[in-house]
């Protein structure tokens, strides 16, 4: 009786379970879709675009559209292709997550493990700037920016991503350093260590997975941002997602819809590949800052 | 002076006084235990020799320099923390010599120091592992590696030992003793834990409350406590104290408390002059457990066993001894026996007391009547 129950349970579970596997994969495919459609359109003749086949494979192969769109596709005025403007963007978001990354740790570090009056208040100030609209800091960014006469340049744009993701990246050290023993800070105290050499020796060291998750999200958000790369820096200086924009706007005649799509997934695969090489780290990181404190 | 000197020593958060004039002097080669329970400001004093705490009034010296406002890497001290704080991105061996790299020590000497210690610590095959692969015990012998390297003037323990399981405790509080005996180093040691203020120690500061209530060796603090509080916070099971009174009989003082069939007199011998005082006059009597036995079981060395017949209570079998409860003055009294004393539950039975070590305390002020 009790072997034939057990017998029941293990058949109905194997039955829940494919159920459970079958609709995953339904989603992932639903998921998946656009993603597939954009690669396979990429990989046509214009021709067969237009002829209606949206969904159907290539009949014909080729990656001249992805050839066009990197190099020679027209962006604007210029027939530059999409090359000039990916290397704008990686000078912007590299600098800019990085530095933005060492602020949030170093203030993270400070407001945990050296209080000082009005900590509080400061840390408060910071989360407040995560919430405050693009938008309204457009004007008074561009006249800063204009003071420093570093506007229109890939330099006024890192100082906008650093200034904008300083919130959050302290947010994410904070409450990581939060969980931190502060006897460690001690120990390195009595051990004759500084405040850079705590930093640098022990803090740093362990954080691992929070740098990972501030990377992420700070890379992400400055990689896509398009509102102020259109805003602060035109013509040469403009990031990825402005001459996607312009890209997909500037052809004249017949629109080379496969040149479209080549260009938009590669304005998309740098987020995608951060994702994919530490996004393990994402959900870890989010759930260590947030267990204690 | 004294090898470490704590003078007239408070600290105040804001208008928060949580450290009372503190005066404790330290010779050199002393075990100093601070003991007390949580929130006595054992902690916060021990803190505050490390520098890791500012000094509100009153002042603080090692060999005769005052260090309240020196940094507490420049003090010469080293301190085991209650998580140990081993830094969990570098090995053992960098753990250890960590603080004397940062003192800017040549590398050659570094690794020298740290083999002197690790080998001393028994800790050379752990030298490469990262403490998160160490077991509860390693770890603790790194904390003390990485103390022991600096050789310092004054060191530091914070409840060492309270992270470690039951069995563990004993053996590394006896490698602690030993440690020090070898070494003849100046140690402040903060626990929670009374045995191991009673086993380690050469001196122990009994705090409470933010006031050291009584200062003195073991035998000092166990025998003659100061207060009630001291009386029933060191010893376990803690002294019994009984609400009793004086009384003048055939010319001697006799403490009489109430049994459960009448009161009873214990007669005192050798009784301190201020004790006079308080004849007719209720005190509370405080008497150890192992101070009330059965008569064959009584202290041959003592000189004034009283007995007394009583009901008794709950007998508690604990293998090597036998604790018997009796009601004494209205209140549970525990007696220790010889594991084999014939006391069973509610029957009278014969209790020797060895009133040599019974003490008396004022009923009001707590304090110990001498």
């Amino acid at each position: 009786m009790a072997i034939a129950s057990s017998d029941n349970a293990i058949r109905s579970n194997k039955v829940a379970r494919t159920f459970i596997y079958l609709f995953l994969l339904l989603f992932a495919l639903f998921y998946l879709m656009p993603l597939g459609i954009m690669l396979v359109n990429s990989l046509k003749p214009l021709s067969e675009i237009t002829a209606g086949g949206m969904i159907a494979m290539p009949n014909e192969w080729t990656i001249e559209p992805w050839l066009s769109a990197w190099s020679t596709a027209q962006i604007g005025v210029q027939p530059t292709g999409l090359r000039p403007y990916f290397i704008n963007s990686i000078a912007m978001a590299v600098p800019a997550v990085a530095i933005s990354t060492v602020a949030g740790a170093l203030n993270g570090y400070v407001l945990t493990k050296w209080h000082f009056r009005g900590a509080t208040w400061v840390f408060g100030l910071l989360l407040f700037s995560c919430f405050i609209p693009f938008q309204i800091v457009l004007i008074p960014m561009a006249r800063i920016l204009g003071l420093l006469e570093i506007a229109g340049t890939t330099y006024g744009l890192i100082l906008v991503h650093v200034v904008y993701g300083i919130g959050f990246s302290t947010l994410y050290f904070r409450n990581y350093y939060a969980a931190f023993p502060t006897e460690l800070v001690r120990a390195a105290q009595i051990d004759g260590a500084g405040f850079f050499q705590i930093f640098w020796r022990i803090m740093l060291p362990s954080s691992g997975p929070i740098i990972a998750v501030c990377c992420i999200w700070q890379f992400t958000n400055i990689w896509n941002d398009f509102l102020f790369g259109a805003s602060f820096a035109s013509g040469d200086a403009a990031p990825m997602t402005v001459a996607l924009n312009n890209l997909v706007n500037s052809s004249t005649g017949e629109r080379p819809y496969n040149v479209h799509f080549a260009g938009a997934i590669m304005a998309a695969a740098p987020t995608l590949l951060v994702y994919i090489v530490a996004g393990r780290y994402f959900v870890r990181g989010l759930m260590a800052g947030s267990v204690k404190g | 002076m004294g090898f470490l000197d704590i003078n007239n020593v408070t600290k105040s958060y804001g208008a928060v006084e949580v450290l009372h004039r503190v005066d404790i002097q330290v010779d050199e080669g002393e075990f100093l235990v601070l003991v007390g329970p949580s929130g006595c400001g054992k902690s916060t004093l021990l803190n505050m020799i490390a520098g890791l705490e500012g000094i509100s009034s009153g002042e603080i010296a090692i060999k005769d320099r005052v260090v309240n406002d020196i940094a507490p890497a420049k003090r010469n001290i080293a301190m085991v923390f209650q998580s140990y704080a081993l830094y969990p991105n570098m090995t053992v061996g960098q753990n250890i010599t960590f603080g004397l790299e940062m003192q800017g020590t040549p590398k050659a000497e570094r690794d020298k120091a740290m083999a002197e210690v690790a080998s001393l610590l028994q800790i050379e095959n752990l030298l490469d592992r990262k403490p998160g692969q160490l077991s509860g015990g390693q770890r603790q012998r790194v904390a003390m590696g990485r103390a022991l390297v600096r050789d310092p003037d004054v060191f530091l323990f914070d409840e060492p030992l309270s992270n470690l399981d039951a069995k563990l405790r004993v053996d590394m509080r006896t490698e602690i003793k030993k440690l020090h005996q070898k070494l003849g180093t100046t140690i402040v040691y903060v626990t929670h834990d009374q045995i191991e203020a009673m086993t380690l120690s050469t001196r122990i500061a009994v705090m409470y409350d933010g006031y050291v209530q009584q200062l003195g060796t073991p035998k000092e603090i166990y025998d003659t406590p100061a207060n009630i509080f001291v009386a029933t916070f060191m010893g376990s099971p803690a002294m019994n104290v009984l609400p009793a009174e004086l009384v003048e009989m055939n010319g001697a003082i006799h403490a009489q408390v109430e049994g459960a069939d009448g009161p009873k007199q214990l007669r005192i011998e050798n009784a301190p002059e201020a004790y006079r005082s308080y004849i007719g006059k209720h005190v509370m009597l405080g008497i150890r457990p192992e101070a009330i036995t059965d008569p064959e079981g009584a202290d041959r060395n003592a000189r004034n066993i009283q007995t007394l017949t009583n009901e008794v209570g709950v007998t508690e079998p604990a293998g090597a001894d036998t604790f018997v409860t009796m009601s004494l003055g209205g209140k549970d009294c525990v007696a220790r026996m010889r594991a084999d004393a014939e006391a069973y539950p509610g029957q009278p039975f014969e209790f020797a007391v060895n009133m040599d070590k019974a003490v008396l305390f004022d009923p009001k002020t707590e304090a110990r009547i001498a």
